[in-house]
């Protein structure tokens, strides 16, 4: 990279080629204030706040040398005007003057203007005291303004853009941030001006309005107080505030974030959370999050959060004390010894699944990690390397994007693959109908649902014909020329990733499709080296750290459960997701298994419990996940925890030390150590190298709240990724045939982002967007089977089992394969694989 | 359309070179213009030059910009980048300078002259599409130049492979809908492109970055329909007309207090009091020309006083007397006529047409409008003249595109030059107009 | 639906720019959703951002920077005199006020009939024809240069009645 000499106020800066002076100013601490330039958008020049004095040397056109002064300093020439710094890249020998008269008043002039429109209503904006229009009106504003009052333009204050975002109109400066954020950033162009000149607004006419998953993010950036969300509105003061580093819980992404706090009268005195902002992390969300994270935390002080523990009494559960309950719990897994049978869900941390893990385990136990996605264990051996960073990823990388529908699965990682895609990685995208990371594929490969494993080693057939035995339905794509141009692709680029998410699979189809994706990897080289590698988009945000530790999903979980004598469900729903527990008895009857529930809610697998165990959210304790990408990161304790309640990884731990086990019971930390050391992936780390930092570009927060918004610095912590374990061998997997039936339709499972997740529901933020149970068909199956949109349906399995009087909406897409339903996860039907099924109207309301 | 003014304006050799349809009332027609040499330029360009020969004879020529800026013609052909495909022409035809006509009556009298400059302009940097931008206000023009262009293509003139050759060319109109800023070069790109219309930032320049990011030149309608000429006469021939560097002729569109006011064909060097006195029939009524803006609403206010009158009206000379030729809208402002007035209406129109993309545009205009306002209805102090003045320094050469700096050019030179309206007006007694 | 009862016309104004341009179409596919009622329904808007593969705000924002397009019902007419400086060195201003007057109504009004709204606007490249104005409607413009009030005064008359016959037709608004 050729780098370039300049001086930016007397300080001498060297920077690569093409760097603007702004960041290169930025770089040795000089703050040229800016309004309209974000580091992540590209330069508009709009604002013309970052004006400056500009000189370059003269260069002689006959030599192509530059002019000396007498005393040998280079001839400089001055431009006639003040020229942008946000736009104007350095070069060689250029003087730049940020504090010259010239260039203050030229800054002053600016902010006079910017605020003859302003309203000037700091003591009642949200944005007061995090301010940049308030931030530089201080530092570089005139002291007074020359402009009349009468003559400010009076414009609407309570604009909703939509029912998460409002605008008000009076505070805009017309910096186009939220603009450009939408349009360059997310491709969600669903605001835009309206009018001109200075009657400029911004308006939605998106249905519902700014209809955008990243919507949050604007209110960050947006350098005034003129958009804020429906959440913080009003609601607090930025400096009464107390922040704690925290992560995203929703997806395997595990964005950084921070919650701020404050005391509160209304509450009794209580810490309570006022937000979610993002927190730095530029391998992981770098300074975004999506609204499913910053809108859906609410669940966590849920009144309907469970506060003490019960336990059965002449068939009711009654509350009880730690020690009764957790006594009798004891005496029960003890007896059950072997039979013991965990269930833990993903949402839980490395901790807490560490000692579940430890109790189990010592007793003999089996593990079973909730849920329908597998090759957690590939995902260790071939998983990113250490160093990976999507940021990172362009004309040299090829990302294959398989069964998954990103943008809903984990929206940052969409967002990533995308921009890498813009900055030229080669962008395959296998998917049986299209997602909207299609618009940004350089290769798309359709597969019919249950073939996605096929699909993939297809490709790796048309590289080395390794595997001829292919399946029928996977012979023909062989020979599709898109698959061909797709592996080539994949094979030729220098660096690889895969991303395998859970689009139509069940357990079975989805190891299968894991361990045909390391072939892939294997084939082709991508392995082991800086971005290449495998990553799972997970379903629950600590799925891949329940795998480092052990736990595995089952194929069949009601029929594994049949052989257990106490069950130990931890985080987990399974009477809730599936009827067919509760229709069947396969739960809560007391003959067949002793059931310990623990939880945050009283589910309705907790309603069957004999022993119900109440615990802290995330937000009241310390704690680690490892996120899709393996990098394993620490969450901190955010408000006090509620009195006389513990986090699962206590929990379990005082479970097992009544069995006379040496488990850890108070501090997260210390449990993480004893983790570490007997983990091989986690050897060397502790929460001290988790909570380690270095330096992020773009700067945020460093007094200029202007140059990345409202995103908070990282001081507690980036995390570590994982190093893999032992690379994977070549291993065929058992390919599941999964044909389409003779008669009936195939319902497949899709994850949607605003789903009836239990840890969504609780939050009424979201509400409006989050559906009715609804499954989606295609409109010429529909119109043979007389489903008009919007109709409500059953499902019938045709395998038995009965589903009756779970209904839904039924929705008619042309872009469905024929004769498939996509059935929505955690809507309440309970679709866990390809399954086959007919649909029919129903008839009248059930009760 | 209408040449039936009788008026006494006409070019060097007593023969319209532009305005030909003054001439010939009926070369709008496609026989009539071919009869007269029509499209014999075209057939030339494409079956014996070289694309970079015809750059050479427009560079050659002298002929500059007739758009406002002046730039060189040929040069700015020259500067299309040829290792990006494909190329772009956009005629400007947007005209919506206040006091600027010209456009309008070249494409409604002659189009055909003006059809073949955008053709021989394609030819010459290699682009096989052409869009004339026209202000959404021209809507039967633009029906109008859709006929002629389908004239041109029913007659081969335009499409494929023309002349028995493998170069082909479509020209398309494309109509705006109601925005001074599209006038500039790259406002109009992007309103083109089906976006805002709102200044890029340059560079990069249209020639290497243009419509749909690619290499595009953007003439002026009244530039390109010089082009037929100077191919058809030589660029000796075209030089030989007007001044030493303001080569060739201009229309001059007159208007305000003026007995005749219209559009006047004449060499560039003509004399400020040539064009109002003796073609314009001098000043309406029994007045005396007080103030003279060159170029419409965007100019400096020149004092009419002798030396002025009697100042060329060429590209170099213009600036002598501070002020710019620009398009070449001569508006004759009289001595009923109060300055603040006057200032208050070209405030309101730059407010009215500022983009709102940067700061000091979008604000400043609307701060200027109040201010002027304010000193019309005698509500104001001489203070507020400082401020006036102030916030049109403050806004001086800080905008993002032209208009900006356009806004402040009648402010400046109005409160410098007529200092006594002001205070007049001040002084509550603003004379009504 | 708009899409569907111009499609001749939109294939027409598509084909004036390169394929994978298709969002140049938007300011002519305005126009055309004008055609009939003089204004953008939110429908229109919607349809149009389909053809062209831009979302229903980006169309909007469109119609809300150019002046020509509107974005509510309005008129069936609008009589747009140019009231800039050039025309009212020459007397527009008096013109319009007169011809208001002569209508009895005031400058951004519209006739009780809800026909004609007669405004200020900016230059309209006709300096030398002044006073005149433009006409707008869903049809398109035209120029009308060198007006007196009276000749102002009989075209709104007949405007009127045209008005008239077209919303007894169904068109208009
Ligand atoms: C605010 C603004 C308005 C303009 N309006 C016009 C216009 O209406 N017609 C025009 O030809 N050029 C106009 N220009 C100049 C164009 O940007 C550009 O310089 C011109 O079209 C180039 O053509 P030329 O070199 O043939 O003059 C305008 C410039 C600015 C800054
Ligand atoms: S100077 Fe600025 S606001 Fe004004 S028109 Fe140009 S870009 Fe738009
Ligand atoms: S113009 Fe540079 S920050 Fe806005």
């Amino acid at each position: 990279m050729k780098m370039v000499n300049l001086t930016i106020d007397g300080k001498t800066v060297t920077v690569p080629e093409g760097t603007l002076i702004v960041n290169a100013a930025k770089k040795v601490g000089i703050d040229i204030p800016v309004f309209c330039y974000h580091p992540k958008m590209e330069p508009v020049g709009m604002c013309r706040m970052c004006l400056v004095e500009i000189g370059r040397p003269v260069i002689d056109r006959t030599t192509g040398q530059v002019v000396r002064e007498d005393d040998g300093s280079p001839k400089m020439q001055f431009g006639p005007k003040l020229e942008t710094a946000c736009t104007t890249p350095v070069s060689e020998g250029m003087v730049v003057l940020g504090t010259s008269e010239k260039a203050k008043a030229g800054r002053q002039d600016i902010i006079e203007f910017l605020l003859t429109s302003h309203p000037l209503d700091c003591p009642i904006c949200d944005k007061g005291g995090e301010c940049p229009l308030q931030n530089l009106t201080m530092e570089f504003g005139p002291g007074e303004s020359r402009y009349l009052y009468d003559e400010k333009m009076h414009l609407a204050k309570h604009v909703p853009l939509g029912e998460l975002i409002y605008l008000d109109r009076e505070r805009c400066i017309q910096c186009g941030r939220c603009v450009r954020f939408q349009d360059q950033v997310v491709d969600d162009p669903v605001i835009g001006f309206f009018q001109r000149g200075r009657s400029l607004e911004i308006v939605t006419y998106s249905e519902p309005g700014f209809d955008s998953v990243f919507s949050g993010n604007t209110t960050d950036i947006c350098p005034v107080g003129a958009l804020t969300t429906t959440d913080f509105r009003f609601k607090a003061r930025p400096w009464e505030l107390r922040s704690a580093a925290s992560i995203c819980t929703q997806c395997p992404v595990g964005c950084n974030i921070a919650f701020n706090t404050r005391r509160e009268a209304v509450s009794g005195g209580k810490w309570v959370i006022k937000r979610v902002m993002p927190r730095q992390n530029e391998w992981v969300n770098e300074i975004w999050m999506c609204d499913k994270g910053r809108f859906g935390y609410h669940y966590s002080k849920s009144a309907e959060r469970l506060t003490q523990p019960l336990v059965r009494r002449q068939g009711e559960l009654a509350p009880a004390t730690w020690e009764e309950a957790l006594s009798f719990v004891a005496e029960r897994f003890q007896q059950a010894g072997d039979g013991l049978f965990s269930i833990a869900g993903g949402r839980l941390s490395n901790e807490d699944l560490y000692n579940q893990g430890k109790l189990t385990d010592s007793l003999g136990g089996k593990k079973v990690l909730y849920g329908t996605m597998g090759g957690g264990d590939l995902t260790a051996q071939s998983g990113l390397v250490p160093g990976s960073n999507f940021s990172d990823m362009g004309k040299e990388t090829a990302i294959l994007v398989v069964a998954s529908d990103l943008h809903e699965e984990a929206p940052i990682w969409w967002l990533r693959v995308k921009q890498a895609a813009e900055r030229g990685a080669q962008l395959i995208v296998a998917n049986p109908r299209p997602t909207r990371l299609d618009a940004y594929a350089t290769h798309l490969v359709r597969y019919p649902y249950g073939s996605e494993a096929g699909a993939l080693l297809a490709m790796v057939n048309t590289l080395s014909a390794k595997r001829p035995d292919l399946p029928e339905a996977v012979a023909n794509l062989v020979r599709s020329p898109e698959l061909k141009a797709a592996a080539k692709a994949f094979a030729e680029a220098e660096n690889a990733v895969i991303l395998y998410g859970s689009e139509g699979t069940g357990l079975e189809t989805s190891t299968a499709l894991a361990q045909s994706c390391q072939n892939l990897l294997l084939a082709t080289g991508h392995i082991g080296r800086i971005n290449n590698g495998l990553v799972a988009v997970w379903q629950r945000v600590n799925d891949q750290g329940a795998w480092e530790l052990g736990w595995r999903p089952v194929a069949n979980l009601p029929e594994a459960m049949q052989a257990a004598r106490a069950l130990y469900v931890a985080a987990a729903d399974p009477a809730g997701d599936d009827p067919a527990y509760l229709a069947e008895g396969r739960l809560g009857s007391q003959e067949q298994a002793f059931l310990v529930v623990q939880d945050l809610f009283l589910t309705a697998t907790a309603r069957l419990a004999d022993v119900v165990l109440p615990v802290q959210a995330w937000t009241e304790r310390e704690g680690s996940y490892t996120s899709g990408e393996r990098r394993v990161q620490r969450f901190y304790p955010v408000v006090p925890e509620l009195a006389d309640s513990y986090a699962d990884f206590s929990v379990a731990g005082q479970i097992g030390k009544r069995l006379g086990l040496d488990m850890e019971i108070r501090l997260a930390g210390r449990t993480f150590a004893r983790l570490a050391s007997e983990t091989p992936a986690f050897t060397g780390l502790s929460y001290a190298r988790l909570a380690e930092v270095v330096e992020q570009w773009p700067i945020v927060g460093r007094g200029d709240l202007y140059y990345g918004g409202t995103t908070y610095e990282n001081s507690q912590g980036i995390g570590v990724q994982l190093p893999l374990t032992s690379a994977g061998g070549l291993s065929w997997p058992k390919l599941v045939e999964v044909g389409m039936p003779k008669i009936g339709l195939l319902a497949v499972p899709i994850t949607r982002l605003y789903d009836h997740g239990s840890t969504l529901l609780p939050s009424s933020m979201l509400h409006q967007r989050i559906p009715e149970p609804y499954v989606v068909l295609n409109d010429q199956d529909a119109e043979r089977l007389k489903i008009s949109e919007g109709a409500a349906i059953q499902l019938i399995p045709a395998e038995g089992g009965s589903w009756l009087g779970v209904r839904a909406i039924a929705r008619l897409r042309s872009d469905v394969p024929e004769r498939i339903v996509l059935v929505p996860r955690s809507f309440g039907l309970p679709v866990a694989g390809p399954t086959v099924v007919s649909v029919r109207l129903a008839e009248r309301v059930l009760a | 359309m209408d040449a039936d003014t009788g008026l006494p304006s006409q070019s060097q050799n007593g023969q319209y070179l532009l305005l030909r349809h003054r001439d010939t009332p009926s070369i709008g027609e496609l026989e009539v213009y071919r009869r007269l040499g029509g499209f014999e330029a075209w057939q030339k360009v494409i079956t014996s030059m070289q694309p970079g020969q015809v750059t050479d004879v427009v560079k050659t020529s002298g002929l500059r910009g007739r758009g406002g800026a002046g730039f060189p013609t040929g040069m700015k052909w020259a500067f299309i980048d040829n290792k990006n495909w494909p190329h772009y022409v956009v005629a400007n035809a947007d005209e919506s300078e206040p006091g600027t006509f010209k456009d309008r009556e070249i494409m409604e009298g002659n189009p055909f002259q003006f059809l073949e400059g955008v053709a021989i302009c394609a030819y010459a940097i290699q682009a096989n599409a052409a869009y004339v931008y026209l202000r959404g206000e021209f809507w039967q023009l633009a029906a109008w130049l859709d006929r002629k262009i389908a004239e041109m293509e029913a007659a081969g003139l335009l499409g494929e492979k023309l002349f028995g050759t493998d170069y082909s060319l479509h020209i398309y109109t494309h109509l705006g809908a109601g925005a001074y800023i599209c006038g500039e070069e790259t406002a109009m790109l992007e309103s083109i492109e089906g976006k805002l219309g709102q200044p890029r930032l340059r560079p990069p320049f249209p020639p290497s970055y243009g419509l749909f990011g690619k290499p595009t030149v953007v003439n002026n309608v009244e530039t390109l329909t010089n082009v037929p000429l100077i191919i058809e006469h030589g660029a000796e021939w075209y030089r030989s007309l007007g001044t030493e560097k303001s080569a060739g002729v201009k229309i001059f569109s007159l208007s305000g207090c003026v007995e005749r006011p219209g559009n006047y064909e004449l060499p560039l060097g003509t004399t400020f009091r040539e064009l109002i006195f003796t073609h314009g029939g001098g000043i309406t009524g029994d007045r005396q020309v007080k103030a003279i803006m060159a170029a419409g609403a965007s100019s400096a206010l020149i004092v009419a006083n002798e030396e002025a009158l009697d100042t060329p009206m060429d590209y170099e000379s213009v600036p002598r007397v501070g002020a710019q030729l620009g398009s070449a809208s001569v508006i004759v402002i009289d001595d009923s006529v109060s300055i603040p007035w006057l200032i208050n209406k070209t405030m309101h129109f730059f407010k009215h047409e500022s983009c709102g993309k940067c700061t000091p545009c979008r604000e400043g205009t609307f701060w200027m409008m109040h201010l002027t306002e304010r000193i019309v209805e005698g509500s104001a102090t001489l203070e507020d003249v400082e401020l006036l003045q102030d916030v049109a320094n403050q806004v001086k050469g800080k905008c993002l595109c032209a208009l900006g700096d356009f806004s402040t050019e009648a402010v400046l030179t109005g409160i410098e030059r007529f200092r006594p309206d002001f205070e007049l007006a001040v002084a509550g007694s603003a004379v009504a107009n | 639906m708009f899409a569907e009862k111009y499609s001749d016309e939109i294939q027409a104004i598509l084909s004036k720019y390169p394929p994978e341009q298709r969002r140049a179409a938007v300011m002519p596919l305005i126009y055309l959703a004008q055609r009939e009622q003089m204004y953008v329904t939110k429908q229109a808007m919607v349809e149009i951002a389909e053809i062209l593969g831009i979302s229903s705000t980006d169309v909007a924002s469109i119609v809300g920077f150019y002046t020509l397009y509107y974005d509510k019902v309005g008129s069936t007419y609008r009589v747009q005199v140019c009231t800039d400086l050039p025309c009212a060195l020459r007397g527009a201003e008096q013109f319009l006020e007169g011809l208001c007057n002569n209508l009895g109504i005031r400058v951004g009004e519209t006739t009780p009939d809800g026909a004609v709204m007669v405004e200020a606007v900016m230059c309209l490249a006709a300096c030398d024809k002044a006073p005149m104005f433009q006409v707008q409607s869903g049809d398109g413009l035209s120029y009308h240069e060198n007006q007196t009030v009276e000749s102002a005064a009989s075209l709104v008359a007949e405007l009127r009645r045209k008005a008239q016959s077209k919303r007894r037709d169904g068109h208009g608004r």
